[in-house]
């Protein structure tokens, strides 16, 4: 097998392990209603981690995305109720803000040469600055079409609820892995997570490149505020403050190199999917406190983190005979 | 001619790099770019893959004037380099590499397959049986060397500039690609080769141009050339008397009580095992061409890298020279090659500077007073007469010679037994260049012991009381006294076969 893959199969084998040890303890685990809200609880999580995954094979990192999943509920909610604006209207306006944002992210990482640890540092600031400015309040989300984004879900045999949220997010990471892999677009970001000298003088346009990442980061986090305020029915400017770390933990623990150039959007399904999991495990034992959550995904991350230096090593010493 | 380049001048500050250069390369030839570091030849490169812009001269590609602003733009019009650092993607497969930028499209997405059959039919003739869906990582540099000139070839396919292409490769290797380049040749394209490996020279190239400081020194067929003659061009006679002074009053062998001795010294793909005694006051010379071992020599002694055979001894007992910090304590000190990059700190003041070596020593927690320091430094500015606007001046700002003096200021202050200066006066003016030298006489003189390695054979005719002559990570000879001559030496670094008594006799 290629060596590349291995995180990636060691990712898939996590996700299996821990479903059996959960289905051992508790056989409804098994239920695809258990399966149907691990797909709707973590359906902002796993599209802003699709954004995030290409930022990371980019060799980038975006800490902005949290702030901006706040931004865009408290947009939603303060313009559907200052507004007569239909929310599609709204979903519309609020993606090219959010797109608009990542790309002039982008643009300053490229332009002034900063790492984009600082440039979107300085983006979380701003975009939460801004979701405080629209209010400081949960602002509630009574509209029409939310009842009946709400309501749109496949009943699945064993009452198992297929929601909307659910096939987006299952979508976007179909749309992901195209973007990531099957494009040139794809394979720029590879080549700048794998060197950018080297990118450079493969002939990637490295300017164009950048803003395109972090604009398609900006995009995933708006469809993600999106998916966010239809779970919620609200927006609260206080709202995921830290999911850009859970986000880029599940990339991690996708199997995704965090110095960039290897992993795959597949694999970030699956990490959120794993941290998903262990929530629920911690929510049918009742009796774990849910902090063992944090703790449990700290140790995956510094396994997969030792995974890849390992594997790093293995490789490297094998060129060198 | 394929490619024509007149009069081009490149200058950086404080440096002219190159300095009215001509080079032309024939259709159907391999010509060899030759000179030490510092020639101009990567300046040369860099000016023809757009990677820098020149200041003056016309470069002609076919006929046409060309000024490529870009590595890509190179590219479209015809000229493709493969560097010794293989410049493609090993977190990629073979395949994405060869068609990156060009990969084949089915709507709008790439297409795997036909970029695997696209991909086998741009290495076909490169008589390479590789799986083209594995991972770059997984072939050895010099597979991907072939599929680097593979694509730049497929991508460019007029002029293929190969700078240190075998610099990595072992001779089994080297071979394999010198038959693809031939094949190449053979196809009609202009194939510049840089390397630091004459036999490779002459196996494998039709003419050479050899530079030197900038300039032109010879255009000339391979065939016409030996290897003394080449060797000649490249170290040159640059210098004048009145720069270097007259050539030293050689002292017989043995004169110099015994300071240090190396035994059996050695590193494996660094520098074979040496022997090798430094007098108290002693100036040592290291003789030999880029690449062949001197630098490598220095940094074993200095500790930069392990030695895994042999030992340093002194007259109290072994040395323990595993790391710079040892070695300096051990009272030896280090003045790299690379000034600009391994010796100064440029954002630095010339007093912090100065002083870095000493405060290693002391530990953190024992700051260096300013006061301390900047007595230090006005009393080293005076002595060594660097010119500063002031000791607040970042050395980063000094002209090249000056700095050079500050990082020489920085082990004079630690007052080391044994000095090595890797290329000390390399691109610094011909006033700074006799002030080093005299400074190493005065220094020796008061029973320092000196490391000198430099590509001026003039310059080590002139300081030096004992040659060590380094040839293919080899000790190959040793000259004292009157055998200190540019024939000898130039003759010693040129003998093909290991047997230097015939040099010497």
């Amino acid at each position: 097998m290629n060596p590349r893959l291995y995180p990636l199969a060691a990712t898939i084998a996590i996700f299996l392990l821990a479903w059996v040890i959960c289905v051992t303890q508790f056989p409804y685990m098994l239920s695809t209603r258990v399966a149907g809200n691990l797909l709707t609880d973590n359906a902002y999580l796993g599209i802003v981690a699709v954004g995030m995954t290409v930022v990371i094979l980019s060799g980038g990192i975006d800490l902005s995305v949290g702030s901006v999943i706040a931004f865009s509920g408290v947009f939603i909610a303060v313009m559907l109720r200052d507004t007569g604006l239909h929310p599609i209207s709204v979903f519309a306006v609020l993606l090219v803000i959010t797109t608009g944002f990542g790309a002039a992210m982008g643009w300053l990482i490229h332009s002034l040469a900063m790492p984009p640890f600082i440039v979107t540092l300085a983006g979380m600031f701003l975009a939460r600055g801004v979701a405080y400015m629209l209010t400081i309040d949960s602002v509630p989300i009574d509209h029409a079409f939310y009842d009946l984004l709400d309501d749109a879900y496949y009943l699945m045999p064993g009452k198992g609820r297929l929601t909307l949220i659910g096939v987006l997010m299952l979508i976007t990471v179909f749309f992901g892995i195209i973007v990531a892999h099957r494009t040139r677009f794809g394979a720029s970001v590879f080549a700048l997570g794998g060197g950018e000298a080297t990118a450079r003088l493969m002939g990637v346009k490295v300017g164009r490149t950048t803003i395109l990442i972090y604009a398609f980061s900006g995009l995933m986090a708006g469809l993600s505020g999106i998916v966010f305020s239809v779970y919620t029915s609200s927006g609260y400017p206080l709202a995921t403050v830290g999911t850009e770390l859970t986000a880029i933990a599940a990339v991690v623990i996708g199997g995704t190199l965090l110095t960039g150039g290897a992993g795959f959007v597949f694999g970030t399904l699956i990490g959120v999917l794993t941290m998903g999991l262990i929530q629920t495990y911690i929510v049918f034992d009742g009796s774990l406190s849910s902090w063992w959550t944090k703790i449990i995904i700290g140790l995956l991350l510094l396994a997969f983190i030792l995974l890849q230096k390992g594997l790093l090593r293995v490789t490297t010493a094998r060129v060198a005979v | 001619m394929l490619l024509t380049i007149r009069s081009l001048t490149k200058t950086f500050p404080g440096t002219k790099a190159l300095d009215g250069v001509d080079f032309e390369l024939a259709a159907g030839e391999v010509h060899a770019l030759l000179g030490e570091n510092g020639a101009g030849k990567s300046t040369l490169i860099k000016c023809l893959t757009g990677a820098f812009v020149r200041d003056a001269g016309v470069i002609m590609l076919e006929g046409e004037k060309i000024s490529p602003s870009s590595t890509s733009e190179a590219q479209e019009l015809g000229i493709g380099t493969v560097y010794q650092e293989v410049n493609l993607l090993t977190n990629l497969t073979v395949a994405q590499n060869l068609t990156f930028g060009n990969e084949p499209l089915r709507f709008g997405m790439v297409d795997r397959r036909a970029q695997l059959r696209q991909a086998e039919k741009m290495l076909e003739g490169y008589k390479l049986d590789i799986d083209v869906s594995r991972d770059l990582s997984t072939y050895s540099v010099a597979i991907r060397q072939i599929i680097a000139i593979a694509r730049a070839v497929a991508l460019s396919g007029k002029v293929l500039i190969l700078d240190e292409p075998t610099a990595s490769l072992d001779a089994r290797e080297v071979e394999t690609l010198f038959a693809v380049v031939r094949d190449l040749r053979d196809k009609g394209l202009g194939i510049v080769f840089v390397s630091h490996f004459l036999d490779q020279v002459f196996d494998l190239t039709d003419r050479v141009t050899v530079l030197r400081n900038g300039q032109n020194v010879i255009t000339e067929r391979t065939a016409d050339l030996d290897r003394v003659q080449l060797i000649e061009h490249m170290l040159g006679h640059a210098l004048k008397d009145d720069v270097v002074g007259h050539a030293k009053t050689h002292k017989a062998g043995g004169e110099w009580p015994e300071l240090l001795k190396f035994d059996g010294f050695g590193r494996r793909g660094h520098i074979d095992p040496f022997d090798l005694s430094v007098g108290e006051g002693e100036v040592l010379g290291l003789a030999g061409l880029l690449g062949s071992g001197r630098t490598e020599s220095a940094e074993l002694m200095f500790g930069l890298a392990a030695a895994q055979n042999g030992a340093a001894r002194d007259a109290n007992g072994v040395l323990d020279l595993s790391s710079p910090r040892k070695a300096i304590a051990a009272g030896f000190g280090f003045a790299p090659e690379e000034r600009k990059e391994d010796g100064i700190i440029a954002d630095l003041s010339v007093p912090e500077n100065i002083a870095l070596a000493m405060q290693a020593r002391r530990g953190w927690a024992r700051p260096i007073p300013r006061a301390e320091q900047l007595r230090l430094a006005e009393a080293y500015i005076e002595k060594l007469d660097i010119r500063t606007s002031g000791p607040e001046q970042p050395v980063g700002d000094l002209s090249g010679g000056n700095q050079q003096k500050v990082v020489l200021a920085r082990w004079l202050a630690m007052n080391p037994r044994f000095l090595i200066l890797d290329e000390p006066t390399r691109g610094i003016d011909v006033g700074a260049h006799a002030e080093i030298l005299r400074l190493i006489k005065q220094v020796t003189a008061e029973g320092m012991s000196i490391l000198i390695i430099s590509s001026e054979l003039d310059e080590l005719i002139a300081v030096a009381d004992r040659v060590i002559v380094v040839r293919d990570r080899r000790h190959v000879a040793e000259l004292t006294g009157s055998e200190i001559t540019t024939d000898t030496i130039v003759r010693a670094i040129a003998a093909p076969d290991r047997d230097m008594t015939e040099v010497l006799a």
